[in-house]
């Protein structure tokens, strides 16, 4: 009898200990095979990765190509084709060790002369591409060795480092070919996880698996994208699980996918952004020269009421130039609080009061007036205008607003500076590195301080910003500027919107990081039971 | 009639010279430029890039020098390279010209084989219960914006029933299928855009038939003809319908260039690889070659289109001459 | 007006409509741009007839006030383009020869010509407003309705009774405004008829490219068109602008049957 009870009591555990083994192995056993069908809104253009200037490009040539570095999960730089890299001189030097179990997919090694072959491309001015302005500051290229390159540059350049994340071409495709017009861009071979299969314009474009891939074989075996330039359709496809994934609009992730279906089959994904929304002013314009005025308006608008209705609360308030999760953004910085009685103040202060009933404010026998101009295409920015419009009516500003097409945006209002004020938005690069947008040099037609910001301190920062490698170092000279900036309000600094997605909830090995859920996607795994698409050769 | 068509033809000459001179001056003279990125700034990208490109293109000449310098290619139907992906512009087409004629070409025939006996019908029982429902339902058809339609009929084809699928023009596999199953998936694919592009087309030609059928109706030689004892189907389809036509006649004529192009909305909802959509970013992109290329096409259709029309009236209405 | 049902209701429509318009200051329940954070996207209740769109806007409000914009782009750039057409295409038809070449061939290039680079260019250099716009919208809508009498006149002007009329000395105008035009009328009131529907939603395509009315104007084409992102969630938005169409076309429909009746 005693016995037996001891077994009863055992069992319980056995059966947890044979469950913890089964778990375990069902965790190393990932199975190879599936596919993953994304949506695109619009078609790559092209696939030779040093002149795609569109996202669409460039998010299936990351798949075909490598660069030197990349950011990991936690956006640090870690080495890609380079095993490792050393900073020599202060900075004026890097060199970095290639590794050398790397083939191009048509089974040709990788080596330092492919390395050469690129640099070479990116400063040869016949070539067409648009990311050469980096590798100007590089003053030579030795290749040391086979697996071994020498980089000199001709002042110190942080952000050089992670320029060389742009993807290395094979110089023994390539070399005799004129790269602004070669089948290559609609053939691309690299060294990634993927190689290039079918590209059928504006419907799909087809990779499969590298089974040489230099980390391990990816275990999806086919990535495809259909190109689907309606989100209404995309969503619809998602629907009919025609579609593995997709970005999600905030309308779409927290009502149109509450559904059973949604939660039976997707997994959503909230991650914080690389972008914020800004309201820019022309500080040309003697209105928004006055620093009061520009405090002013930051009192007069509630971001907080602007992310709650148009991203329906998806998002966080920005208060400078950096995404809150970089080690760039100093936390120290808080938003101020809408107080629509302080900005009527301060506008007083600065000459604008309301003279008679219409409640409008004058100063010199002139309305307080001006022009919102934002671009065709975003609703968001549209009712973000909107919004603002009707806060700054209540402290007596009238705001017009102008949605532009695209084009006629940039030709018309940023190349001639022809405008009041501006709400566009940044995309953040993983390097905080701002000089082109705060620069006060950068204000030529086609560059990016079309604000016409001016702050010495600033300048001096931006340039002592790019030539120390010390990272703590460096954030004290970013926090600083974000300080001085927030101080300022050349922008109207407004939120920083979340990234929403959704994925089929088939796909094992997802995990979220502050980089997204992309940069694991060669563990990503199916189990064979729920694998969807088998023909895949 | 042969002497007037040769005439015609000759005469498309320079009017298609001034289109391209006026639209070659209107096109370069409205704002925006030609930008290759999307819908966001990138400060990596350096002005000199730009002006490189400006150079590239030739944007830098003067706009005579340019419009002669495209004259030039275009006449041997070189058209030259897109600005956006420095592909030549003749493959773009190509490319893309099948899907967006197919489906064109069977929406016409759709519409015309239903929308002309139903506007006949309704006007020969005007006020009647048949087309009283047409007649509502055609501006039922006009009111709705064809994404919402769209949208409506994959929302209850493609998701409800699931009998049909949602958008593109192929399935995921289509390489891997037999060339029987290739037809039927691409047809399976095709229902759907092709009964949505056809409404429009439908409700407007239905509501041309009935009307200018209802005036031939009235016309004393149908009088004659129902005196004479004629069964109703020979006067109405034989009379009656001959004389009504020439409204038809000309929207068939403007429909032949709208052959050529597709809606973009429409072909964005379906997901579709037309030149609608080509066309458009071209447009939205200021990829001139590839605007001028469409102008050009869209020119020589509408020009074509206007002259059949105006050889169908002699022959649907013998009364009209050409001299 | 008494045996005319369709004139009459036709009438009533289009001056119900037009009387909102006018009045839509005074008659409209809210303020159309009174933003509502509390309120995104409500169904129709007590508060807001119609419901809410994506700012908490009440729609009723806006549809009222975009009557403005939608009804007269509808009349006005229709009535330009069914004026011209006619014009062009009687005279085409009827003098034939020189001048149908002459009209014809400058038909044949305005409609090659890319309308969006037309208006870029015409709002490029004039003042944008919604005015210029519908102006616009008539002086490159021509040429379909010009087509269409020119073709009936040619056939027509062939006829017994204009021959008759003509040897009895009447002068080309009179035959053209007496007899061709009246007789000619049915194809193009069917195309003025369509057209407004035609015009009431270029207009929000327009808007779409930010070529029309600029927000928060609104009109019901760009609420129709906002509609798109919140279809499934919010019925209300997509369903009254579309009626209003339907109903202000069924309007005009109703009009143009009328008036076939008068000169018939």
């Amino acid at each position: 009898m005693r016995r037996k009870t001891l077994n009863i009591l055992k069992l319980p555990i056995v059966l947890v200990a044979f469950l913890f083994v089964f778990i375990c192995l069902q965790a190393f056993a990932q199975d190879y095979g599936d596919a993953i069908v994304g949506a695109s809104i619009s078609d790559a253009r092209n696939l030779l990765p040093m002149l795609a200037s569109d996202s669409a490009s460039s998010e299936i040539s990351g798949m075909v190509f490598n660069g030197l570095v990349k950011y990991d999960k936690d956006i640090n730089l870690v080495g890609d084709l380079a095993k490792s890299w050393e900073v020599q001189e202060g900075g004026l030097v890097i060199i970095f060790h290639l590794r050398a179990d790397v083939r191009w997919h048509d089974g040709s090694p990788f080596t330092a002369a492919d390395v050469e072959f690129t640099y070479r491309k990116m400063i040869d001015p016949s070539v067409r591409t648009p990311y050469g302005g980096d590798f100007e500051r590089v003053k030579s290229l030795e290749v040391l060795d086979d697996h071994t390159i020498k980089v000199t540059y001709k002042e110190p350049f942080v952000p050089g480092l992670a320029s060389w994340g742009m993807s290395i071409i094979p110089r023994h495709l390539l070399e005799k070919e004129d790269l602004n017009n070669t089948a290559f861009s609609r053939y691309p071979v690299g060294t990634g996880p993927y190689k290039f299969k079918t590209w059928k314009t504006q419907e799909k474009i087809e990779l499969v698996s590298n089974r040489d891939y230099f980390e391990h074989r990816p275990f999806l075996d086919r990535a495809i994208t259909r190109v689907i330039p309606d989100e209404s359709t995309i969503f619809l496809e998602l629907q009919t699980q025609g579609v593995d994934s997709a970005g999600l609009t905030p309308l779409q992730y927290s009502r149109q996918t509450d559904t059973d279906f949604f939660k039976k089959h997707y997994r959503k994904f909230r991650l914080p952004g690389f972008n914020y929304t800004y309201l820019g002013y022309n500080l040309s314009n003697p209105k928004f020269s006055d620093k009061r005025v520009r405090l002013a308006l930051n009192y007069a608008v509630d971001k907080t009421e602007i992310i709650n209705i148009v991203l329906l609360g998806f998002g966080t308030v920005s208060t400078g130039p950096f995404v809150p999760q970089s080690w760039a953004y100093d936390q120290g910085v808080l938003p101020v609080a809408f107080d629509p009685a302080k900005a009527r103040s301060l506008l007083a202060e600065a000459g604008w009061k309301s003279v008679n009933k219409d409640g409008w404010l004058e100063k010199d026998g002139r309305v307080f007036e001006f022009t919102i101009a934002t671009n065709q295409g975003n609703e968001e920015r549209q009712k973000v205008a909107e919004i603002i419009q009707r806060r700054l009516k209540g402290v007596g500003i009238r705001v017009k607003i102008k949605v532009v097409e695209w084009s006629v945006f940039l030709s018309e209002f940023i190349d001639k500076k022809n405008f009041e004020a501006i709400l566009l938005g940044w995309s953040v690069p993983r390097d905080p590195d701002i000089y082109d947008i705060w620069y006060s040099g950068k204000t030529k037609e086609g560059e990016f301080n079309f604000i016409g910001y001016k702050n010495d301190e600033v300048d001096k920062l931006l340039i002592e910003g790019r030539r120390i490698f010390d990272q703590q170092e460096r954030q004290k000279i970013y926090h600083r500027i974000h300080e001085i900036i927030y101080d300022e309000q050349p922008y109207m600094f407004l939120f920083t919107a979340e990234s929403l997605s959704i994925l089929h909830n088939r796909f094992q090995g997802v995990k979220p990081a502050p980089a997204g859920i992309g940069y694991n996607f060669i563990d990503w795994w199916v189990a064979r039971p729920q694998q969807k698409y088998r023909i895949a050769k | 009639m042969i002497n007037y068509i040769l005439k015609r033809l000759l005469g498309m000459i320079p009017v298609l010279l001034g289109v391209t001179v006026l639209s070659f001056a209107i096109i370069n003279l409205a704002p925006g430029k030609f930008s290759t990125l999307d819908q966001a700034m990138n400060p990596k990208v350096s002005p000199e890039y730009q002006m490189r490109l400006v150079k590239a293109f030739n944007l830098d000449k003067p706009l005579p020098v340019r419009y002669w310098l495209w004259l030039k290619s275009s006449i041997c139907f070189d058209f030259g390279r897109s600005f956006s992906d420095n592909r030549l512009i003749m493959d773009k087409i190509a490319e893309r010209l099948p899907v967006t004629v197919g489906i064109n070409v069977l929406s016409l025939l759709f519409v015309f084989l239903v929308a002309i006996p139903i506007g006949v019908k309704a006007a020969t029982k005007a006020g009647g219960g048949f087309d009283t429902v047409t007649t509502y339902f055609s501006f039922l058809l006009l009111a709705a914006p064809t994404f919402w339609l769209a949208l409506l009929l994959m929302q209850f084809f493609c998701i409800q029933l699931g009998w049909l699928p949602i958008s593109g023009i192929h399935s995921l596999d289509f390489e891997y299928f037999s060339p029987l199953r290739k037809v039927w998936d691409i047809s399976w694919h095709l229902i759907l855009p092709v009964f949505v592009s056809s409404l429009g087309g439908f409700a407007v030609i239905s509501r041309y038939m009935r009307s200018s059928m209802m005036e031939a109706l009235n016309q004393p030689y149908i009088y004659t003809a129902r005196a004479k004892g004629l069964p109703q189907s020979q006067v109405v389809y034989k009379h009656a319908l001959r004389n009504a036509s020439l409204p038809i006649v000309t929207m068939i004529g403007l429909s032949i260039p709208g052959l050529l192009g597709g809606s973009v909305i429409f072909e964005s909802i379906f997901a579709l690889p037309g030149l609608g959509q080509l066309f458009f970013q071209a447009v939205m992109a200021r990829d001139m070659p590839l605007i001028m290329a469409e102008v050009v096409l869209g020119a020589v259709l509408t020009m074509l289109g206007n002259l059949i029309a105006d050889i169908s009236y002699a022959y649907v209405d013998p009364r009209i001459r050409y001299k | 007006m008494k045996n005319n049902p369709y004139l009459f209701w036709g009438l009533a429509i289009i001056v119900f409509f037009s009387g909102v318009a006018l009045l839509a200051p005074w008659i409209s329940p809210h303020d159309p741009t009174l933003i509502d954070g509390q309120n995104l996207l409500m169904p129709p209740s007590l508060k807001y007839w119609l419901g809410t769109d994506g700012l908490g806007r009440d729609l009723l409000s806006r549809m009222i006030f975009g009557a403005r914009i939608s009804l007269s782009v509808g009349i006005i750039a229709v009535g330009i383009s069914i004026f011209l057409g006619l014009l062009l295409g009687s005279c085409a038809g009827f003098y034939g020869k020189t001048v149908d070449s002459l009209v014809m061939r400058f038909a044949d290039i305005m409609l090659c010509i890319p309308t969006f680079f037309l208006i870029l260019a015409v709002i490029a250099m004039v003042e944008p407003s919604i005015y210029n716009i519908m102006i616009v919208i008539g002086l490159t809508s021509w040429m379909g309705p010009a087509r269409l009498i020119r073709g009936e006149i040619l056939s027509l002007k062939e006829r017994e009774f204009i021959q008759a009329e003509r040897a009895l000395g009447a002068t080309d105008a009179r035959i053209i405004i007496r007899h061709l035009i009246p007789n000619a009328a049915g194809p193009v009131l069917v195309n003025a008829t369509l057209g407004i529907a035609g015009a009431i939603l270029l207009e929000s395509s327009l808007s779409f490219l930010g070529l029309g009315v600029q927000p928060p104007i609104p009109s019901w084409g760009n609420i129709l068109i906002e509609s798109k992102s919140t279809l499934g969630i919010a019925w209300w938005i997509t369903l009254f602008p579309g009626l209003a169409i339907l109903v202000t076309i069924l309007g005009f429909n109703f009009i143009s049957e009328g008036l076939k009746k008068i000169i018939g």
